[in-house]
């Protein structure tokens, strides 16, 4: 088990002209809470899909426990992607199935006890469900897994206040000590003090990386203030290279 | 108690100052077994990382001890509760002397602010 989890080295992608990623060098350790930070439109998204192998970079490198993308980082990954794509004829515990038939490390009875804790009824259809239900369905199936590095894009958008507490208490009493979580938001204050480190990402490139309290004690300021500084003054931030 | 935390400074320095004032109060009574860091994490919605620091500071201030048999526990030593507890008494006075400064008044005047004010508490 290598103790650097993520590696990403020149990272890029490119849609056809246009760049969403350029030079992403990153790197992350295990047991971890990180927060991929950055306005509509700065590659978020990009640079999960291509964590989870979804996507392929048009330049540079990524390993995930010491290995490039291969079906070995696909088992170790759980990805909460941004949108839904389960058939809505299926109930909550028909995805289980379909979870425990794909993945070696799902935990069924895990699953059932974060449903009961979130107040979601397994054997309701997904057509049934609100937004905020079935965003909770997913985090379920994704964080029931015992996997080395979680992804998940936007995880609390679509849910209340209320609930979105509840949810970053799930995510933080069920991800395991040798595994990693991503978040991708730009709801910064919402998330921030579950984070271990935050990554600003801007126009594809990582402009600061540093744990939150470095931030804090740094800058006298709160992580989501220094977002709100950095994206509407329009310039850079130098320095803070993690 | 409600956990809060203001966006100036880092989490864990307030969580920090927060566990303290528990164990003060008698939230923590001396000696007593602190809950494990990870359900004090749940209960604050904080990073359980952020939580083994503050706990880590709060060992290092000698409040909290910690041993391979019974995790971790509030000092039983009542002497050193009883010294953080004034050293928080005279913060508490050192920031009524500076409001009373910033207002314009001298520190015989904040002297007698503090007897009419108890008076009338009578």
């Amino acid at each position: 088990m290598n103790e650097v989890l993520v590696t990403c080295a020149a990272l890029s992608k490119r849609y056809g002209s246009k760049p969403a990623l350029s030079g992403v060098n990153l790197q992350l350790g295990r047991g971890r809470i990180v927060g991929l930070l950055g306005p509509n439109g700065s590659g978020k998204t990009t640079l999960i899909k291509i964590l989870c192998g979804l996507l392929q970079p048009t330049g540079g490198s990524v390993a995930i426990d010491g290995q490039p993308i291969c079906p070995y980082t696909k088992s170790i990954v759980s990805y909460l992607p941004d949108r839904m794509y389960f058939a809505d004829w299926m109930t909550a515990a028909d995805l289980f199935d379909l979870f425990a038939d794909f993945y070696a490390d799902f935990d069924r009875n895990k699953a059932q006890a974060m449903c009961v804790s979130l107040g979601v009824t397994p054997g309701d259809r997904i057509k049934t469900m609100s937004k905020g239900t079935k965003e909770k369905v997913q985090l379920v199936l994704v964080m029931a897994r015992k996997a080395q590095l979680y992804l998940l894009d936007e995880p609390i958008a679509g849910v209340d206040p209320a609930a979105r507490d509840f949810i970053l208490g799930t995510i933080l009493t069920n991800y395991n000590e040798n595994g990693t979580v991503m978040i991708s938001t730009h709801l910064i204050s919402d998330i921030e003090k579950v984070l271990d480190e935050a990554i600003f990402l801007k126009d594809g490139q990582v402009v600061l990386h540093d744990t939150v309290d470095e931030i804090r004690e740094r800058e006298g300021k709160s992580v989501d203030a220094l977002f709100r500084e950095i994206f509407r003054a329009g310039n850079y931030y130098d320095g803070g290279v993690f | 108690m409600e956990w809060s935390f203001s966006d100036d400074r880092p989490i864990w320095q307030q969580l920090t100052e927060q566990i303290t004032l528990r164990i003060l109060k008698g939230e923590y009574p001396a000696g007593s077994r602190l809950p494990a860091v990870r359900e004090l994490a749940a209960q604050a919605g904080v990073n359980p990382n952020t939580m083994q620091r503050a706990m880590a500071q709060l060992e290092q201030n000698g409040l909290a001890v910690s041993s391979r048999t019974a995790g971790r526990t509030v000092t039983d030593d009542i002497t050193v509760i009883q010294q953080v507890r004034r050293e928080r008494a005279h913060e508490a006075v050192a920031q009524y002397l500076n409001i009373i400064r910033e207002l314009g008044y001298c520190q015989a005047d904040a002297i007698t602010f503090l007897k009419e004010v108890l008076q009338q508490h009578e």
